[in-house]
């Protein structure tokens, strides 16, 4: 490349830099400044020091974050499976049929359960016509559990699904070559190979599944407060946007440390970085 | 003024603190088939580049027809590349693709059209102009690539590896196309490639080159016959390399015998290189012979057989169209025209004899793709 | 590689699709009902749709929408363009590899994170100047630019890099100067990346709901904002109409651009049978 036209192209990069500091880098010093400052601007740890009360708070979001993530990974795993071994066609109708409640509103996706599990909901309505006392099914951490991985399963099917296409068949054929019985193959070739599908699939679900609001307000009632609802309450009624930030803070450094564990983890077992 | 289309003075190239070209001189004449032959990383991509205006070098001069052309964008200049995979244009068809060049210039579509269609025919595409660029088989690709090139009336057209991606039989029929081309349409061709064989039959000058210097300039015979060191000697062909005292002039000692030479010049008792083809080497019985040595393998080749001799510890190949029993002793002949003395140099010494030499490993090197030094 | 799915894999697969569609049938079938209740079906009316399109704070919601995805996602794809294109050009890999760390940050930062750094930088600066309700159409599209622009720089990317490195170098032998052959033969060689690029941003853009919520301010209520301040009262069918009408309209898309790309492999394919 002569000197003018690669002058030229990294002048292209240069407007998306600009923006990238201006609009990623320091909206999260925003976070971290206001994380440590009180009302008036000075300097204050006890934001951070304050959140101990929270602790309950943070450790359900992850716990409940954790089963959903779990829980997907057990559902998809098999289908995306299934799917791999399917004809193109086939496969592309499956993919399709897996993204189109992906693009529905997620609040419409949490709101439909959300009629379907209520008191006077269609499963309560069943349930009574058929002469049985109502089940308490809103309101429970097993709802919130429910609406995040109705929600989120796409995410965990997807990724696996494509990296299970893009394993070499041969290489089950020659595992299968060398001696191996179905079992030995899968538990030896498949489920090794997929690793890197499993652990980006993990990260799609994990993330909004721990730092989510909507789903814990509509499905959770008073019952299961998680950490995004106290931050949105912080910003959006309370008004107490240091609080706010030192929750955000440090829900954001959590979310990297259990990210940077699954990358290390996939890194020594599978040798693959996300 | 002289015939030279371009001068090459003094250029220094490197990247990233390597030298990948070092203060090269090199004068290419108008109308000539030159190549540039080498090893990958030996500078002769970097070369290229150069004269096309994609690499700027760090010092020395790039002439074109007697200008200075050192700064001058690649669209400025008056020549045009033919890329290692082709490079055409996915988006657009054979008859677009061929006349990108032209519209760029304005060309009035009449002109363009008639263009074109001497191109199509020139390399023989005829019927395929609305043709998508993807559904071509690679030599059809190679050829609208050449006459993409050829349309903008190029003075010098620049050839990086052209054939490197095509199969065997493709790649010998392409040779001869393009030769022909060469000629008919009387413009120069900087062709390069680290395929010895195609450099040989193609090229009125082949410039050998390793590690960002030229090693020898010269006809295909002049390369062959008489290469200037043992890089030179190893790279093109197969070739004894033994080292040698020149005794007296036309005297050389090797391998325990004085041999008669053709070669003078050289101090008395200074150390050479000496180098046998092995097809110049002839068998005869043992007791006529000027030296021998025992078989150590013999394979078929079709027109003769590739016998591995070991004379003295050192493993020679020789080439006979007779067969020999492994294991058996044999007499050998060399004639003084069969002997060609280079002065040691760098190079001494790094090629051994033909022990470890494997076929399969051979061609394995040269299928090699050959990135080369981008 | 086409295997017999066995009976038990063809159940499973059938029970988790019916996992995944259930609740928008029961949408689907319940905006049809006469009655407000949204478990007892009272018989079939175009009521709750006709309620829907007399709802003048839900019309103008999905106009913002539109506005928004539109001018955003065509912000974001010509700055995201120009950003992989550089950054494939960048041949120090610290500067490469820094940039595309932050790049990731929008993607792998919890959302509701994203919109609250982007709400106080709003807002922080806002109080520098000294006014207080910065935040609206400007803030909004600034911050769906924000979160779109990795989508787009990660299509257009692998794009750049299954080009033939010398295409460029190509045009300019053939005379083209550098900037005319970005136009006439990297683009329309990357442009799959691009298109890919921009209907994603759009529809994030469009379904787009954590992110607007901290950063829209009150006066440019986005589609899926106006949504959830709706499911905050008592559940009315009008929403379930919203969502049937929403699922159409997706499915709609997603049939075309099927039947777009399934006539494009058949082209393709076509010509591919032509060759001799």
């Amino acid at each position: 490349m002569n000197k003018k036209s690669s002058l030229m192209s990294r002048l292209a990069g240069a407007p998306y830099i600009v923006w990238a500091a201006l609009f990623i880098i320091v909206p999260l010093c925003m976070v971290a400044y206001y994380a440590f400052t009180d009302n008036t601007g000075a300097f204050t740890i006890q934001n951070i020091t304050g959140l101990a009360k929270y602790t309950d708070t943070f450790l359900l979001s992850i716990w409940l974050g954790l089963v959903a993530t779990v829980v997907c990974l057990v559902i998809a795993y098999p289908l995306a499976y299934i799917m791999a071994q399917k004809g193109p066609e086939k496969q592309s109708t499956m993919t399709m049929l897996i993204m189109l409640p992906m693009w529905m509103n997620f609040l419409l996706r949490t709101y439909s359960w959300m009629t379907i599990l209520e008191d006077t909901g269609l499963i309560n309505t069943v349930i009574t016509s058929l002469g049985f006392e109502p089940l308490q099914l809103i309101n429970t951490r097993g709802a919130v559990v429910l609406g995040m991985v109705y929600n989120f399963l796409p995410y965990m099917i997807l990724p696996i699904y494509t990296v299970m296409l893009k394993t070499d068949h041969s290489l089950v054929e020659a595992a299968q070559d060398l001696g191996g019985n179905k079992l030995d193959v899968f538990r030896n070739v498949t489920i090794p190979l997929s690793v890197p599908g499993i652990v980006s699939g993990f990260t799609m679900v994990f993330v909004p599944s721990v730092s989510t609001f909507y789903i814990s307000q509509k499905l959770g009632g008073t019952g299961t407060i998680l950490i995004g609802d106290i931050i949105e309450t912080q910003f959006q009624t309370a008004n107490n946007f240091n609080l706010g930030a030192s929750l955000s803070f440090v829900l954001m450094i959590l979310i990297f440390v259990c990210l940077a564990v699954m990358n290390r983890f996939s890194d020594d077992d599978g040798g693959v970085i996300l | 003024m002289s015939n030279n289309i371009i001068e090459l003075k003094n250029i220094s190239v490197a990247f990233d603190g390597q030298q990948i070209i070092e203060n090269m001189n090199l004068y290419i004449r108008d109308k000539e088939f030159i190549t540039f032959l080498g090893p990958s990383g030996c500078g002769k991509t970097t070369t290229l580049r150069m004269i096309a205006g994609f690499q700027e070098p760090d010092s020395g001069e790039v002439i074109f027809d007697g200008k200075v052309i050192n700064g001058v964008p690649p669209h400025k200049r008056q020549l045009n590349t033919i890329f290692q995979r082709y490079a055409l244009f996915p988006h657009l068809n054979v008859y677009e693709n061929i006349a990108f060049g032209l519209r760029l210039k304005k060309t009035p579509e009449k002109e363009i059209k008639a263009a074109v269609t001497e191109m199509l025919d020139l390399i023989n595409l005829r019927g395929f102009e609305r043709r998508n660029i993807s559904s071509l088989s690679g030599g059809q690709q190679q050829r609208v690539a050449i006459a993409r090139a050829l349309v903008v009336k190029p003075r010098v057209l620049l050839l990086d590896e052209p054939l490197g991606a095509l199969d065997l039989k493709l790649r010998k029929d392409m040779q001869v196309e393009l030769k022909n081309i060469q000629q008919r349409l009387g413009i120069t061709f900087i062709y390069v490639t680290h395929d010895q064989e195609e450099a040989l039959s193609m090229s009125d000058t082949i410039v050998v080159m390793d590690s960002g210097v030229i090693q020898q300039i010269g006809s295909p015979t002049d390369i062959y016959n008489e290469p200037k060191n043992a890089f030179v000697a190893d790279f093109i062909g197969e070739s004894n390399i033994i080292e040698g005292v020149m005794r007296s002039d036309f005297w050389v000692e090797m391998a325990g015998h004085k041999f008669k030479c053709l070669d003078k010049g050289f101090g008395v008792d200074e150390e050479v290189d000496v180098v046998v083809r092995p097809e110049d080497v002839d068998v005869v019985p043992v007791e006529e012979a000027m030296i021998s040595g025992q078989v150590t393998s013999i394979t078929f080749k079709g027109v003769y057989y590739e016998i591995i001799v070991e004379i003295k510890g050192f493993k020679w190949m020789i080439q006979s169209t007779e067969f020999q029993q492994q294991y058996s002793t044999i007499g050998l002949n060399i004639e003084p025209d069969a002997i060609h003395i280079m002065k040691k140099s760098q190079y001494s010494g790094l090629y051994g004899d033909y022990s470890s030499f494997s076929e399969e490993f051979d061609e394995l090197s040269d299928a090699t793709y050959d990135e080369d030094d981008e | 590689m086409t295997k017999k799915t066995s009976l038990g894999g063809k159940l499973y697969t059938a029970l988790v699709f019916i996992f995944l569609y259930a609740p928008i049938a029961v949408l689907i079938v319940f905006s049809f009902n006469s009655g407000k209740s949204t478990s007892v079906f009272e018989g079939f009316s175009l009521y709750w749709y006709k309620e829907l399109f007399n709802d003048a704070a839900t019309l103008s919601a999905f106009k913002n929408s539109m506005i928004v995805a539109v001018v955003s996602s065509i912000i974001s794809t010509v700055m995201g363009t120009a950003a992989a294109t550089g950054i494939y050009n960048y041949k120090n890999k610290l500067v490469k590899t820094s940039i595309m760390t932050v790049t990731n940050i929008p993607m792998m930062n919890p959302e509701i994170v994203t919109g609250v750094s982007m709400m106080l930088l709003f807002v922080f600066i806002g109080a520098i100047f000294g006014k207080t309700g910065t935040l609206g159409f400007p803030t909004l599209i600034i911050a769906h630019v924000t979160f779109e622009l990795p989508y787009v720089i990660l299509n257009v990317l692998p794009k750049l890099r299954q080009t033939d490195p010398h295409l460029a170098e190509a045009a300019q032998d053939l005379g083209c100067t550098p900037l005319q052959a970005f136009f006439k033969v990297m683009l329309p060689a990357i442009m799959p990346g691009i298109i890919s690029g921009l209907m994603m941003a759009f529809t994030l853009s469009v379904d787009d709901f954590i992110i607007s919520y901290f950063v829209s301010g009150t006066t440019s209520q986005t589609l899926p904002i106006r949504i959830y301040s709706m499911t905050k009262r008592r559940v009315t069918p009008d929403m379930y109409a919203l969502s049937t009408l929403i699922f159409l309209a997706i499915l709609a898309l997603l049939i075309v651009s099927n039947i777009i790309s399934a006539r494009g492999d058949k082209k393709l394919s076509r010509k591919g049978g032509s060759k001799k």
